[in-house]
């Protein structure tokens, strides 16, 4: 970043972590950037007249006598059209050797949205595939994670979801991701001819971790302009938010701060809540809706990050390997979308709320069976029939390869119901079970 | 002369001010930066450096920006015209900010200045009147509110004047009275407080005793909360305690409602909104919205301010029942106000207490939930304030400070459990761990035995028990075998899985099922009773298990109808006539 005449250069640091570096200087705004010897860095403390920055990209090689330049305002980004079909680095600078982007500049990780100005999201998002848009209907305007273990793929799951949902504009916040996974994400996107309605900001695992604390407000802040400006239709894919929040952990732990659960700094509800609440439906029109992803370890949602992250979000996915049939599926049992009270059975088939409850509730009872298979007890005839009725609900419905419309959906849930139970069996409502059972 | 102080540090949204006069604990003081004014609050002072925490974001702000300190702490505005408006943690009016977004520095007045009010006298000229007396009423929304003598004022006073019958703005001034040392008070509709202090205006606060009818079968039936009680929910995500929330505000029999989402999601609040204006309370018949506020601060907004609105929602609370009304607050959630709390504690570097919870946690904890209850007024007329609070406990542990702390004062406990949820068993409150302490309250079993019915009370115990046993069983087949157990055992368990299905299930999204009055819960109590009573006829378990799961889809079918209707009726047959069939004796 070209340095201007007129500002004033410290060159005295009186203080280096590995983060961080301090400095005496006045006239300072919090939140404001800098330049330490041309890395960018960001005030995070002041008192009296000694300044605190965290530096994104580690302070390794930075000598106490570093030239410090004030830039006078926080992170921005230059938004306008073009940011359409481009990939940028954290700090929103082009990375795919195309030109710089002229538009108004605008700080990001703003102001969030007036709750009466909100409007109530009511537009189904459809996927195809059935473990979501039959059991946890998404809707547009909402933040829902996947929660998976590394070894998932939530990324082909996410790329197809992004592919099948026909929206305005894809962006992709990408953070601590492989190089071979942000080559994947590229190469869907160009194979499907859509990478004039994607914009990517990308932090992979050869940058340096902090930087990616960047990249969620980067890419919010370019939805929030197409989704006001122009009442577009953004979905904003993040991947990976266990690693932003790993960022933020080494901030905190960098700032002496006091830890709390898991080693993650006290604030991470409000950190994670900042972003996910960008999810938004516009009166006018426009949304901005969140799909994520959230790595677990070892399937323990009860860790700080994937356990802040369900209190904010409306509501996770779960992938999960079906032995039975041999594929990936989405987990009917711990998923669950809050928001698809809003278009089921409104926006889709009256039946839908109770073909979908019923149709849980007969897996749930499978499982049991199973429980009790493995335990070596005696099957009754139900059982039976319920174990069968999973493997066929299974590898017809949850799996993630399925692709059909939600009215195919009900259709085949009311097929298995008829192949493998009595009407008073399913507990659906009578004049429910009148209506589709004979189809 | 006001003082005033310079910005000498920054960390977030705590700043340190240099003063150059008195300050007070928690004083409140705006200072300025770039045009934009930024409310914040005194949380601890060394010297003449003093702590405050802003309620906004700081970005931007300076070394050496001015501030400006008010001289009182955070107050609210009180006045008619509160019912069915929308507040952020402050208490400024979210309708009236312009724009999509918020505004930094944007703050809007809580009340309409222009409004007339119909106002009738209640006192008259010589009367002798003290602090939170009533002197007249207005009408908002058909609901009759008090014109009080301001809170602050001590002892005795007498009615100098008082306006005739007619209307008036807010700031109008309604009477004249004259205090103890003959000084001459104006009194207009507004009342203001400290939110952080409680506000004693009452005789006494007797033990409550009145059942609130929610309409939710596994809270009135069994584990009921009464009116000026206190509850929480705490749950795990997903198991359903905003819809469990939602679904008290909108059926339970309450004057004023007040809903402070405290760091929750703003969807959630959106859904209030675009609802509540359409929904009828099924008490009075008027819009749901018309007894309704709502203190939203969403997860999102200012961290300092998420501490704030649980206060503000509070103390207008109290508000209300000065006037003698039935209050229902709802926070949802508590645990993000602890976070706050824990958030600042962290940058004020005091030593932490459990999971790096302020220590004080506890006592805060137990203050604001003593805020809450039922109180008998100086005139002698009552008044009341219940209390739901949700709990979000991390990792679904129910063992972390804030929800411990919360079960020693909060007298109504509905754990909801992941395992229900994941079974689909809503509302999953816990049948076994929840519990009501008012059931326990002979003042409570006085007042069921004379309004329904004196074998109430039993029979809740004794569904109770029969849960437990149910339970019990399960295990044993989970290790016995179905065929490892006695045939009797098969009964007992599908007998606790009648009532679990029938009474303690509830469709929250079944426009019939959703809400149950009590004289229905009273008949389905009876009836899931007196079949728990029979004893019937079986050769194997098998038999058993249809058997039941025949009936749990009759009494289901029979939830879902309208009640007494054709349809109702024709499944209470139908269950009968089941019953006949296998009934050997009574």
């Amino acid at each position: 970043m070209a340095t201007k005449a007129f500002q004033k250069i410290y060159t005295k640091i009186t203080q280096i972590t590995k983060a961080t570096c301090s400095l005496h200087a006045k006239g300072v705004g919090y939140d404001e950037l800098a330049t330490v010897n041309g890395l960018l860095a960001q005030v995070v403390k002041i008192v009296g007249d000694e300044v605190t920055l965290q530096v994104f990209e580690g302070t390794q090689g930075i000598p106490t006598n570093a030239e410090v330049v004030f830039l006078g305002k926080s992170p921005t980004l230059k938004v306008s059209e073009q940011l359409a079909g481009r990939f940028f680095n954290a700090f929103g600078f082009p990375i795919d050797g195309g030109p710089d982007i002229e538009g108004e500049e605008v700080e990001i990780g703003g102001p969030s949205v007036n709750p009466v100005r909100r409007k109530q999201p009511s537009e189904l998002i459809a996927t195809g595939i059935a473990g979501i848009d039959l059991n946890n209907t998404l809707v547009s305007g909402q933040k829902i994670p996947f929660f998976a273990d590394p070894d998932q793929p939530f990324n082909q799951v996410m790329a197809n979801v992004a592919m099948r949902a026909q929206a305005d504009k894809i962006i992709l916040g990408g953070m601590g991701m492989t190089n071979d996974d942000y080559l994947y994400f590229k190469n869907v996107f160009s194979n499907a001819g859509a990478l004039d309605r994607i914009v990517s900001f990308v932090n992979t695992t050869e940058d340096p971790p902090v930087e990616r604390l960047l990249v969620p407000d980067m890419a919010l802040t370019s939805a929030e302009y197409f989704a006001a400006q122009f009442n577009e239709k953004v979905l904003v894919l993040l991947t990976d938010m266990t690693s932003y929040a790993d960022a933020l952990a080494i901030v905190s732990n960098r700032m002496d701060q006091i830890p709390s659960k898991d080693s993650m700094p006290g604030s991470l509800y409000s950190d994670l809540a900042k972003i996910y609440e960008k999810a938004v439906q516009f009166p006018t029109g426009g949304s901005i809706t969140i799909i994520a992803v959230t790595t677990l370890s070892g399937g323990d949602i009860t860790h700080a990050v994937p356990d802040n992250t369900g209190y904010i979000t409306e509501g996770q996915l779960f992938l999960r390997r079906d032995s039975d049939i041999g594929k990936v599926i989405v987990d009917p049992f711990r998923s669950l979308s809050r928001l698809k009270q809003l278009v089921i059975g409104k926006k889709t088939r009256k039946d839908h709320p109770q073909v979908m409850n019923a149709s849980v509730r007969l897996y749930a009872d499978a499982a049991n069976a199973k429980t009790k298979m493995e335990n070596g007890f005696d099957l009754t005839d139900y059982d039976e029939r319920t174990l069968a009725f999973a493997k066929d609900y299974s590898s017809q419905l949850l799996a993630i390869d399925v692709n059909l419309n939600t009215t195919e959906m009900l259709d085949v849930a009311w097929g298995l119901f008829k192949k493998y139970f009595r009407p008073e069996e399913v507990n659906i409502k009578q004049n429910l079970v009148d209506e589709f059972w004979g189809k | 002369m006001v003082t005033k102080g310079t910005v000498s540090g920054v960390i977030a949204n705590m700043v340190t001010l240099d003063v150059d006069g008195p300050v007070a604990q928690n004083e409140i003081c705006y200072i300025t930066t770039s045009g934009d004014r930024l409310m914040a609050e005194v949380i601890k002072i060394i010297g003449n450096h003093t702590y405050v925490q802003v309620f906004e974001s700081t970005r931007g702000l300076k070394v050496g920006a001015e501030a400006e300190f008010t001289g009182h702490m955070l107050e609210v505005t009180l006045g008619p015209g509160m019912l069915s408006k929308n507040y952020d943690g402050l208490q400024n009016d979210l309708d009236k900010m312009t724009g999509v977004f918020l505004k930094r520095g944007e703050y809007t007045y809580p009340l309409d200045k222009k409004e007339l009010w119909h106002f009738v006298p209640i006192v008259k000229v010589g009367d002798k009147v003290q602090a939170s007396a009533w002197l007249g009423e207005v009408e908002e929304n058909s609901q009759k509110l008090k014109i009080m003598t301001p809170f602050r004022q001590i002892g005795i006073s007498t009615v100098k004047s008082i306006v005739a019958e007619g209307d008036y703005r807010v700031e109008d001034t309604i009477a004249i009275l004259v205090d103890e040392e003959g000084k001459d008070v104006e009194v207009n509709m507004i009342q203001k407080w400290p939110v952080k202090v409680a506000l004693k205006n009452y005789l006494e606060k007797p033990r409550p005793f009145r059942l609130m009818e929610t309409g939710v079968r596994v809270i009135d039936t069994m584990n009921p909360i009464v009116e000026g009680g206190t509850g929480f929910i705490p749950g795990p995500f997903g198991t359903g305690k905003t819809v469990l929330q939602h679904a008290i505000s909108k059926q339970a029999e309450a004057d004023i409602v007040i809903m402070a989402a405290c760091g929750e999601r703003a969807n959630e609040v959106v859904e209030i909104f675009t609802e509540f204006p359409e929904l009828v309370d099924p008490h009075t018949g008027r819009k749901l919205m018309e007894r309704t506020i709502i203190i939203a601060n969403t997860s999102n907004m200012p961290v300092a301010a998420r501490e704030a609105s649980v206060y503000t929602a509070m103390t207008i609370a109290e508000y209300y029942r000065s006037m003698g009304l039935k209050v229902l607050l709802m926070a949802d959630s508590t645990s993000r106000w602890a976070q706050a709390l824990r958030e600042m504690s962290n940058r004020m570097e005091e030593l932490p207490g459990p999971d790096a919870f302020p220590m004080d946690l506890s006592a805060i904890i137990s203050n604001f939930y003593g805020r809450a209850g039922y109180v008998k007024l100086y005139n002698g007329q009552t008044g009341s304030i219940t209390f739901i609070g949700t709990v979000s406990p991390a990792g679904g542990n129910l063992k972390e400070p804030v929800t411990e702390n919360t079960k020693k004062v909060a007298r109504c406990f509905y754990a909801l459990e992941q395992e229900r949820a994941d079974k689909k068993r809503y509302p999953a409150v816990n049948p076994i761990e929840s519990y009501s302490k008012y059931i326990e309250y002979p003042e409570f079993e006085d007042y069921i035995s004379k309004h329904i019915n004196d074998k109430w009370i039993d029979k809740v115990n004794e569904l109770k028990t029969r849960m437990q046993r149910g339970k019990e069983i399960a295990e044993q087949i989970n290790i016995l075998g179905d065929d490892g157990v006695p045939v009797d055992y098969h009964v007992t368990f599908w007998k606790s899985e009648l009532i679990d299905f029938v009474i303690l299930q509830q469709d929250a999204f079944d426009e019939v099922d959703a809400v149950t009055p009590l004289d229905r819960q009273e008949e389905i109590l009876n009836l899931v009773i007196d079949i728990c009573h029979k004893k019937f006829k079986f050769e194997n378990f098998n038999e058993v298990t249809d058997y039941f799961k025949n009936m749990i889809n009759l009494c289901k079918q029979m939830n879902y109808s309208e009640y007494k209707s054709e349809q109702y009726n024709s499944f209470i047959k139908k269950l009968n006539e089941l019953v006949a069939q296998r009934c050997v004796a009574v």
